[in-house]
């Protein structure tokens, strides 16, 4: 378990996660999507503060953590994301009887 | 370190069989339960990278809150049965896919990354070792040269040499001070790891949840607010927006 490969499993996730979002015609499928793109970017942001931060460490330990944080705040920007997401599915929803993407078309009319 | 190798691939397969199965399997709600499977499996590579605690907000948070709310929405709307089926930008879709992950893991495994603190050590204690041998043999001359000086009475050449040694001196401290902050011994010793056990396992783990609390609350406490409010104005938001007009 390298370094390597922990960021090349996290690209792969973050790629699949990228693809669902641009061909998915359902607009939970994208907003699972994005939620596979959140999940890469964390195991990334972890892995390089365990293998790559504690070089930059000089005066306190706790810079090694910098890595983990970021990743509790993407998780709860993810919590709030999903929470807004899934009100505006059921307002589309409840306004279009679809949550279809490609008939979403109120805004340009 | 083989049973993590073993642990690892095992995750990594589930993870991107899973992922690959939620953006391709044609019954949305399948989707979402395999969606937990991608949520547990990177809270195994959480415990993996020994975060612990993310591992744990992980599971909570994504395979535990996010999950139901995507399945409760998946059951909430009637446009499921048709399936998860592709729009028309599939082909664009999938080369851009393809490109960006060519190119992240070339950057991937291009780039030097070995700058974990053991490899950063040695490397230090080698530029420090090589300076202190080799200032030292010029040290050795400029002294030669300076009692030479002093002994045939020609006190000009000794001052000279004596301000050379001075500067050296400060070189090498120099040198020193520089790879002692690359080195991070003796912050590890202020932080209470003082034999050599303990700061080779502080530096593997490196990471113990309390200073993650201290940070959240420290540090980041302009962040950790900002995030408070974001959640507030989130959980308003949601509530006007599914409001019953």
């Amino acid at each position: 378990m390298s370094l390597e490969a922990m960021l090349i499993v996290s690209a792969i996730l973050f790629v699949i996660g990228l693809y669902g979002a641009l061909a998915r015609q359902n607009v939970l499928a994208v907003l699972m999507s994005i939620e596979l793109m959140f999940n890469a970017v964390n195991v990334t942001l972890v892995a390089m503060a365990k293998y790559v931060a504690p070089a930059g460490l000089e005066e306190n330990l706790s810079a090694v953590l910098t890595g983990q944080v970021f990743a509790v705040f993407i998780i709860t920007v993810a919590a709030a994301e999903i929470a807004l997401g899934l009100g505006i599915v059921f307002a589309m929803y409840r306004n279009t009887g679809s949550v279809d993407l490609t008939q979403a078309a109120e805004m340009r009319n | 370190m083989l049973f993590q190798d073993i642990v690892f691939w095992i995750l990594a397969l589930a993870a991107i069989a899973a992922a690959l199965g939620v953006v391709l399997v044609k019954d949305l709600f399948r989707a979402a339960l395999l969606l937990v499977v991608v949520f547990v499996a990177v809270a195994g590579f959480f415990v993996l990278l020994s975060a612990e605690f993310l591992a744990a907000v992980q599971v909570l948070i994504y395979a535990g809150a996010i999950s139901i709310l995507i399945i409760f929405a998946v059951m909430l709307t009637r446009d499921v049965q048709r399936g998860n089926l592709p729009n028309q930008l599939q082909i664009p879709a999938v080369l851009f896919a393809a490109l960006l992950l060519a190119v992240l893991v070339v950057v991937a495994t291009d780039t030097d990354w070995n700058l974990t603190a053991e490899a950063v050590s040695e490397r230090g204690q080698e530029i420090s070792g090589q300076a202190g041998l080799e200032d030292s043999a010029v040290e050795d001359l400029i002294s030669a040269t300076a009692r030479d000086a002093i002994s045939g009475g020609d006190l000009d050449r000794a001052g000279v040499a004596g301000l050379l040694a001075i500067e050296l001196q400060d070189r090498v401290d120099l040198v020193q001070t520089h790879s002692g902050s690359i080195v991070p011994d003796e912050a590890l010793g202020r932080a209470g790891f003082d034999t050599p056990e303990s700061k080779i396992a502080a530096r593997e783990a490196g990471l113990d949840q309390a200073s993650l609390a201290d940070l959240l609350i420290g540090d980041f406490v302009l962040a950790f607010e900002a995030v408070s409010l974001l959640l507030l104005a989130a959980l308003i938001g949601a509530l006007v927006l599914v409001r019953p007009r």
